[in-house]
């Protein structure tokens, strides 16, 4: 099981919790499994988000590992200019 | 790919970190470089766009046919000649601002597009078109835009997190951060409550947009124009008109500044739209009203700020409610400045609530660093005015705050190594910050933050037969990125810099290719370039180990050379790249590398900036009189360049906070689309931007490269707000602080 960080205005969707846990070994199962466990989380998951695993962003690589002790947080989609 | 493994305790470059000779240098002073407006076809006709008068408006009719009538005109394009094709939200918003759909959302707002036989028809035929219009009311101001009987631009475009009872035209929220705002602010000995103003400003770019269009009969199209992104030209554009993607060719002209508005597309779909209607070739150029008017300004902000501090500096909590307006269509960066506003400092109680918002206004384009400048210049002013409250240092106190290895972001994130501290204290130990100043003077500090991010690259690495080098990239050179790439492939090959051409490909010559912005071009295309090397020199390996009839694992490539390695490799002089790449044919072919990555691992980057204003008591006026930027750049490819970056940052951060704004008159419409009224710094109005280049390795790239395009413009409005401050005697909490401004404030104190 994997720790969660979970930005503050998508909390009404898990419960009102910002740390949530979700079985999953890659970036793909981490974003399937909150959008099966939170289906109120779908629409921005499918708006899009980044992933900071360990301190590194990632936007698209589904089959990034993630360790059960990884520090995984959820942010905005990155943009920039 | 990590940090490669360190000689004597740091990286040991050869070429890396020189200042070498621009490869676009000759070019651009001569006028042989070719930007968006410089391409001419056999048969070309000129595109000219009929924009909306009105601020808001639904558009009753079109009636084109006295324009088509027109002799000259080849074609005359409304919404209704694109094709009706299912698209994403996002784009469709590009669609309809391209060309209008059921109403103008904003003075400017694309409705008609002509193509003639030359600009003086086509303008001609524009005035015939006849628009009826039923006028609506509208709103500009993001703080009226909010209201909930506010004109509203748009139904159901609020996402699901929007609470209820909020107005139309409030269409996110967003929320992030840690701890107990309230317990925070009551352990403090001092707590600030203010509210703090920015305006709309333009990416200022000198080329305007310039665009050439040719569809043929078999849907086969092609597009030469000024972008960031070829790539996101073509998918975009695709997607709009029903192509696929393969179909449609796009080469980026060498580019006159983007600065992130160039990331998205204004006129392109239409001269493609006008191309296929014609069939001729079709070429459109902006003119500077347009572009002011039309193309993609950044959000004005309204921040509330709530801050405590103790009496040594601490800072017990921070909060901050950002509501920015994006113009006529969702997506203002909101949701970045929100992330970014603390991201310097360690702070056990932070939140930040951002709000989007739409308002009759052009659609917002990403503007270097989106979102992050307007969040800085609150925070820090807070800072700043708290710290000067308890009578405390301002490095000191940003020092003591300050953001380290192992700190929890308020974006949530625990950072690695980063470079803020170091930056800090460069900047206390600087000449700058002991110089002495004068009567009506003053010294602002502060510090900023941007993410950098990496996304989908391919580079191609060919060895031509005399022993040459190209390198074949996707990204428009905005900021030196070839001169790099070029030194990070000599750097691999050991060969000299003068050996290496960069040349930045069209959508047909190499795989996808994220947009250049993010500051992510030296990261990740010079990760992919040092990884086509890799993959050339091991290729080249294999051929010396043919030659001379033994292993591949018994060669090695040292000194732009394939050597023995070994002990029983045999004795076999080297054969330099020329050597090999003389034989190639013989030996199994041309010889080239090649790299496809999606690149993860850009690191985080910080600034602090320091600078002296100087303010005319008498009339309000802001001199700058001395500016210091001190930036962790992880790596200096190339020295130049990156200063260049700090120093651009500065400028543009100079403008925004002392003179540009979109000024909108009570009708909605755009009173200054032009450089006269809008006014950005020339060289002549400043003085030279002295940098610090800090290098704290990201351990992400080989090199350890970070981005540094973006940070640079982060720090600038606070830190001028500051000094301003200082230099005036009362606080500036609005943007601009032009003359009148400054000088109301020092009147009523």
């Amino acid at each position: 099981m994997v720790q969660v960080r979970i930005w503050g205005s998508l909390a009404s969707a898990t419960d009102d919790q910002t740390e949530v846990e979700i079985e999953a070994g890659t970036l793909r199962e981490l974003l399937d499994g909150l959008a099966e466990k939170y289906p109120g989380l779908k629409p921005q998951l499918d708006r899009g988000v980044s992933v900071a695993i360990d301190g590194k962003v990632y936007n698209d690589s589904w089959f990034t590992p993630i360790q059960p002790d990884s520090e995984v947080v959820l942010l905005a989609r990155l943009r920039g200019g | 790919m990590a940090l490669d493994a360190k000689v004597d305790g740091k990286l040991d470059f050869k070429v890396v970190g020189t200042r070498v000779n621009r490869p676009d240098g000759i070019d651009k002073v001569t006028g042989r470089a070719r930007f968006g407006a410089d391409m001419t076809a056999p048969g070309m006709l000129v595109g000219k766009v009929l924009r909306s008068p009105h601020a808001h408006a639904r558009i009753t009719s079109i009636d084109v046919s006295a324009a088509e009538a027109l002799e000259g005109v080849h074609a005359v394009v409304t919404r209704a000649d694109f094709p009706q094709v299912e698209l994403d939200e996002a784009t469709w918003d590009v669609l309809d601002n391209c060309m209008a759909g059921e109403k103008a959302l904003y003075d400017g707002h694309a409705v008609a597009a002509v193509a003639a036989s030359s600009e003086s028809v086509a303008k001609k035929a524009l005035k015939l078109i006849k628009v009826e219009y039923e006028a609506l009311p509208h709103v500009i101001a993001v703080d009226d835009a909010m209201k909930a009987d506010a004109p509203a631009l748009h139904e159901g475009r609020q996402v699901e997190n929007v609470p209820e009872g909020m107005g139309a035209n409030v269409v996110a929220r967003y929320e992030f951060g840690h701890g107990d705002i309230e317990a925070g602010l009551s352990k403090a000995d001092k707590v600030l409550e203010r509210t703090y103003k920015t305006e709309a400003t333009h990416q200022g770019y000198i080329e305007p947009h310039a665009c050439l269009a040719q569809v043929g009969s078999d849907g086969q199209a092609d597009l030469w124009c000024c972008t960031q992104g070829q790539y996101m030209v073509r998918d975009t554009c695709a997607a709009i008109m029903g192509l696929s993607q393969s179909r449609l060719k796009v080469t980026a002209s060498e580019i006159g500044g983007g600065f992130g508005g160039k990331t998205t597309v204004f006129i392109e779909p239409v001269a493609l739209a006008l191309a296929k209607k014609s069939g001729r070739p079709v070429k459109m150029v902006m003119s500077r009203s347009e572009v002011l008017r039309a193309t993609g300004p950044t959000a004005s902000s309204s921040i509330d700020i709530r801050m405590g501090m103790t009496k040594d500096g601490q800072i017990t909590a921070g909060f901050a409610e950002l509501r920015y307006q994006g113009g006529a269509y969702p997506g203002s960066p909101v949701e970045m400045g929100a992330m970014s506003a603390f991201a310097p400092y360690d702070l056990e109680n932070v939140k930040t609530v951002g709000w989007d918002v739409v308002a009759n206004r052009p659609k917002q384009a990403a503007y270097r660093a989106p979102g992050a400048p307007m969040a800085a210049f609150a925070v820090e002013s807070a800072i700043d005015e708290l710290g000067k409250a308890l009578d405390l240092d301002p490095l000191e106190v940003r020092l003591k705050n300050a953001a380290r290895e192992g700190t929890k972001a308020s974006y949530g994130v625990t950072y690695p190594a980063i470079g803020l501290e170091a930056t800090l204290r460069t900047a206390k130990d600087h000449p700058h910050w002991s110089a002495p100043l004068g009567e009506n003077q003053g010294r602002g500090v502060a510090c900023g933050f941007w993410f950098n991010f990496g996304g989908n690259t391919c580079v191609s690495l060919n060895i031509t037969p005399d022993g040459t080098v190209n390198v074949i990239e996707g990204n428009p050179d905005i900021g030196g990125s070839r001169a790099s790439m070029s030194m990070m492939a000599a750097e691999e090959l050991g060969v000299p810099y003068e050996r290496v051409r960069t040349v930045i490909a069209d959508t047909a010559s190499l795989g996808l290719n994220d947009v250049t912005d993010g500051s992510r071009v030296t990261f990740a295309v010079g990760l992919a370039t040092i990884e086509a090397a890799r993959a050339a020199k091991r290729e080249m390996c294999k051929r010396a180990a043919m030659v001379w009839g033994i292993d591949e694992e018994a060669v090695v490539w040292e000194d732009g050379a394939a050597r023995p390695s070994g002990p029983n490799a045999g004795k076999h002089d080297p054969m330099t790249l020329a050597d090999i790449a003389a034989i190639a044919s013989n030996t199994g072919g041309p010889i080239a590398g090649h790299s496809e990555v999606n690149a993860e691992g850009a690191g985080v980057s910080f600034a602090t900036h320091m600078v002296d204003t100087e303010v005319d008591p008498e009339s309000g006026a802001v001199k700058i009189l001395r500016y210091t930027v001190f930036q962790d750049a992880g790596k200096a490819v190339h020295p130049d360049y990156v200063e260049g970056q700090f120093q651009g940052g500065a400028v543009q951060g100079i403008g925004w906070a002392l003179n540009e704004a979109y000024i909108y008159g009570e009708d909605g419409v755009l009173q200054n689309p032009g450089f006269l009224d809008y006014r950005v710094p020339v060289a002549s109005d400043l003085p030279m931007i002295d940098t610090v280049i800090l290098e704290i390795p990201n351990p992400g790239h080989p090199y350890g490269v970070r981005g540094v395009g973006e940070t640079s413009i982060v720090p600038p409005l606070a830190a001028i707000a500051n000094s301003v401050s200082a230099a005036a005697g009362v606080r500036m909490t609005s943007l601009p602080m032009s003359p009148p401004k400054v000088l109301k404030a020092i009147q009523t104190g």
